[in-house]
């Protein structure tokens, strides 16, 4: 981002003091007594709740008796990355809304702080829980470092598979590492995260890009020429199976005149800059984020903390039909973001740097086919929006021109991969798939949730092998 | 408003029935007087006798479930104070209190001469009453005094007999719980000549172990001692305690309640077993003298309540509702009944009653289906595990509802061995996370197999959801004793 007088950073004090954790941890007495709340029901529904299925009541029953190292083991075997879903799952959707108080007049159990408590037990001691399996002399690929992979890669590793992460950023970790907000997860927390997987054996390839039959670069050939690369035929004839972990594309582009002018960036490049190179990271004074997704309100939410005195939400619907949780909506309203609700973006003026965006107020019409009603432009209601910073945050692209290097490997209409509904297996009999790349993007527990059980469908589907 | 002053024994009178126990709280005149202004009727005061050496620490407890000091225990010994420093200090406090119970607690070595020297110095202070202290469990017992006296009826007898030979005001005897049978050692302090008693004091404890370098608590000097248990924890050992000594016909002195007593509740219930007075030490130190506010205010507000003018119009009235278990009635039932509406879905009524009673609360839901009665003693018979199947796997609750749902197949097994599993569709996944109903997880009652015990009641978390129905069972009432008296009579 060029230096411009409109746009300010913040000191390394300001910044540790505004991204500090959201959800302050429990100190031992309050943990206990937390953990004492709970009523331990019997076949329980946090449990249920959790795709990855964490046995919540029995590790929540260790805490209370400060057996914290059964605890943190109790999480772990079930998910690997506890760690970092006890600071990112949306509790509220999930465990914690599961949980019975809920209907007892009373605040859930602090499912998601009692797990990060016993999760920061174990980092503080580098505790590692579980150790490779015997090698039985079968290899497999992950391809994306992100949770899904993860996961997958952990869980074949105690079966005895020897099983390699083909990662092309520098850091493992996916989204964990790059693309949530600080103040839930630090990149710190979330590569050591992936030492946990790295101890069981697995191999990490980080900046190495795997390319189709052709050879041509996946995503937007954004590596630069130095940097490494395996093709899928490659790994076909090196490994027994290939996990697809890839996540999600590009963010999709608005489609408007002006989107290449300076100081428009996407959402998830914003905020892997501001995570990656922290106050060397200039945010705009007046900054607009187009959309209204959970990742929008973490752009904007960042770009308030990184100083911004001015934060929009610009979202072409109303309050009623945004996308983010509630809760990330109180977060956004907290950190004083604006929000224009029926206002679609249509222009981004400016001579070489966004200086306004052109909108029309929009209407809510009959119901679409996702049964929310279609806004429509209101006639002749143009007007403008000052600002030194467009954020756009429509979602992701899937990936479309890198999958098709994999033989026979069918996808929905909608570009995402499919997969059999217990195996994971895709339909090109050596890949299977899991994570957002299946599910259109979802939570890193249901990524974790994918790769646990893919790497069942790996290790039955060799073992059928022979 | 109900009129909560009580008259001990005839002669001490307290504007209410709330007296702080023989403690560390009653330590001191200047304590004393913070704890009559806070409200309390009457105290009696720490042990006087001989002074003695205290250790640090003194002090060790239990928590539960995150909550603090619910049983407690000490070896701290009698005071450590002059006794002259004792009795004057009484004195004071009754000039400045003259309507205030003030009791004196004694322990001297078990000499008659001794004994008489006491109690005439102490009654000069203008004292109330004394509390003869033959129920200390640690230390001074091993000096053959407190509970080496109050272990031994003829002790017991004797000694305060020795008392009673000067005593002008009323002579209590404080009981300890490490008996047999406190109703003997109550028995014995009557034929002493003893005007009331006091009970029960603190029972031999050790509260826990450090598990980090294995000394028992409290520390001194990594080494610790037995002590004396007491708080929240001894009250259902002290009611019944309690109740032994006035139900005895041989005693029917008044008795003034200890034991964990910390609520108005706590209190209503000793004095419906017949106490005449109660006392408190343990929810004190807690939380300090403010705590009888409550401890007056609930209590009038529950005697207005029930109608009750005074502290005699329900002292015993549970007394009458107190038997052996033989005249019970044994055609009396009841089952369990749980209200859908109340129930939060925690099954743990299911569990309990599935695991450790008479496995009579089922869960309907998917995947899982009640086991009849003839499935369940199949599975006794052979030795297998009930039919019954606590979910180890669970479905998958995302991905379950594909939005596509065109078979593709997949072609070719590469030469399994085994049988190829079913194709199942390949599914574009979606987000769908329901969730947990809580409809499927309300649990029913098998009323036939129901024995009525109570433990599904007293599991559950939410009140009023599970209640214990009456059942008529069309049969006349009968107890144990009622039948064995039938059946000799038609065996006549």
């Amino acid at each position: 981002m060029a230096s411009k007088p409109n746009f300010v950073q913040i000191s390394e004090a300001q910044f540790r003091t505004n991204f500090s954790d959201l959800h302050p941890p429990l100190g031992d007495n309050a943990a206990v007594v937390e953990a004492s709340r709970c009523l331990f029901c019997f076949d329980a529904p946090c449990t249920i709740a959790c795709p990855t299925h964490i046995d919540v009541p029995k590790f929540i029953k260790k805490i209370a008796t400060r057996n914290v190292h059964g605890s943190a083991r109790t999480i772990l075997e079930a998910n690997i990355l506890g760690a970092s879903c006890a600071k990112v799952c949306p509790v509220d959707v999930l465990c914690e809304g599961a949980c019975v108080m809920n209907h007892h007049n009373e605040k859930p159990i602090q499912i998601g702080l009692l797990q990060r408590y016993a999760m920061d037990w174990a980092d503080q001691r580098d505790y590692q829980p579980f150790a490779a399996g015997n090698p039985n002399g079968k290899k497999v690929a992950c391809i994306g470092g992100g949770p899904a992979s993860l996961a997958c890669a952990a869980e074949l590793a105690q079966m005895g598979y020897d099983v390699t992460i083909y990662e092309r950023k520098p850091l493992a970790g996916g989204l964990n590492t790059y693309g949530i907000a600080e103040y839930k997860l630090t990149p710190k927390d979330a590569v050591r995260e992936t030492e946990r997987v790295r101890h069981l054996g697995v191999k990490f390839e980080c900046g190495v890009e795997v390319t189709d039959h052709i050879g041509e670069a996946t995503g937007k050939a954004k590596a630069p020429a130095t940097q490494r690369s395996i093709s899928f035929r490659e790994l076909e004839d090196q490994y027994n199976a290939v996990f697809i972990g890839i996540g999600l594309g590009e963010t999709l582009d608005l489609k408007i005149p002006g989107e290449d002018l300076g100081g428009v960036v996407d959402a998830l490049s914003f905020i892997e800059e501001y995570k990656t190179r922290r106050t060397k990271c200039r945010v705009g004074k007046r900054v607009a984020v187009i959309g209204a997704g959970n990742t929008a309100v973490d752009a904007a939410t960042a770009a308030a903390r990184l100083g911004a005195a001015e934060v929009r939400m610009v979202y072409r619907r109303s309050e009623k039909e945004m996308p983010a949780f509630a809760y990330e909506y109180e977060l956004a309203k907290r950190d004083g973001i604006n929000f224009n609700w029926l206002t679609q973006p249509v222009r981004i003026h400016g001579k070489k740097h966004v200086e306004k965006l052109e909108c029309v107020r929009m209407e809510l019409g009959k119901p679409d086919k996702t049964g929310r009603r279609r806004p429509e432009p209101v006639p002749r209601s143009k007007f403008f929006i000052e600002c030194d910073m467009v954020i756009k945050s429509l979602g992701q692209t899937k990936f479309e021109g890198f999958l098709q290097g994999i033989l026979h490997l069918n996808r929905a209409k909608d570009g995402r991969v499919m997969v059999d509904e217990m195996t994971y297996q895709t339909s090109n009999p050596k890949y299977f798939a899991g994570g957002d790349c299946i599910n259109g993007g979802q939570e890193v527990v249901d990524a974790v949730a994918d790769g646990k059980k893919a790497a069942h469908g790996i290790h039955g589907w060799i073992q059928g092998l022979g | 408003m109900a009129d909560l002053s009580i008259t001990f024994a005839k002669k001490i009178k307290s504007p209410n029935p709330f007296w702080l126990a023989s403690a560390p709280p009653t330590n001191s005149g200047f304590q004393v007087m913070r704890a009559f202004e806070a409200g309390w009727g009457g105290a009696v005061w720490k042990t006087i006798g001989e002074p003695i050496v205290n250790t640090t620490s003194r002090y060790s407890s239990i928590d539960y479930n995150g909550v603090r000091m619910m049983g407690f225990n000490n070896i701290e010994l009698i005071s450590d104070r002059p006794i002259e420093d004792n009795l004057r200090e009484i004195y004071e406090v009754k000039k400045r209190f003259p309507h205030h119970a003030v009791i004196a607690s004694l322990m001297v070595e078990s000499k008659r001469e001794v004994w008489h020297d006491i109690v005439k110095r102490t009654e000069d202070s203008g004292t109330d009453g004394l509390e003869l202290n033959f129920g200390c469990p640690h230390g001074m017992s091993e000096r053959g005094m407190g509970s080496a006296v109050g272990q031994v009826p003829e002790y017991c007898e004797m000694i305060t007999a020795w008392v009673k030979e000067v005593a002008q005001t009323p002579v209590l005897i404080k009981l300890t719980p490490n008996v047999t049978n406190i109703a003997a050692i109550g028995r014995a302090a009557k034929r002493g000549g003893a005007d009331g008693l006091s009970a029960i004091n603190t029972i031999n404890s050790i509260t826990s172990i450090d598990l980090q370098d294995l000394t028992p608590r409290p520390k001194v000097r990594g080494k610790s001692a037995h002590g004396g248990y007491c708080g929240p924890a001894v009250k259902p050992i002290a009611l019944n305690m309690v109740s032994q000594l006035t139900c005895d016909p041989e005693i029917q002195i008044p008795v003034s309640g200890i034991g964990g007593i910390s609520t108005w509740q706590d209190a209503a219930e000793f004095m419906l077993l017949g106490c005449t007075s109660i006392q408190v030490c343990t929810a004190v130190m807690h939380y300090g003298f403010r705590l009888v506010e409550d401890m007056i205010d609930g209590l009038s507000n529950w005697m207005d309540e029930k109608g009750f003018k005074t502290i005699e119009d329900f002292r015993g009235l549970s007394l009458a509702r107190m038997t052996d278990w033989g005249n019970l009635d044994m055609n009396y039932k009841i089952v369990a009944s749980i209200d859908p509406d109340k129930c939060i879905g925690c099954d743990l009524c299911h569990i309990a009653c599935w695991d450790t009673a008479h496995q009579c609360i089922h869960i309907e839901g998917e995947g899982r289906e009640a086991p009849t009665r003839n499935e369940r003693e199949a599975a006794m018979n052979f030795l297998q595990p009930p039919v019954h199947h606590p979910l180890t796997v669970h479905e998958p609750i995302l991905h379950s509802r594909g939005i596509t749902n065109q078979n593709i197949g997949i072609s070719g097994n590469g030469g399994a061995r085994r049988a190829a599993p079913p194709i199942t569709p390949l599914h574009a996944s979606t987000q769908d996370a329901p969730p947990a109903l809580r409809s499927n997880r309300v649990p029913y009652v098998d009323e036939e197999e129901c024995v009525g015990c109570n433990l599904c009641w007293l599991v559950c978390p939410v009140e009023g959801c599970i209640t214990m129905k009456e059942v008529d069972t069309g049969l006349p009432e009968e107890s144990w004793n009622k039948r064995l008296k039938r059946l000799s009579q038609t065996a006549e």
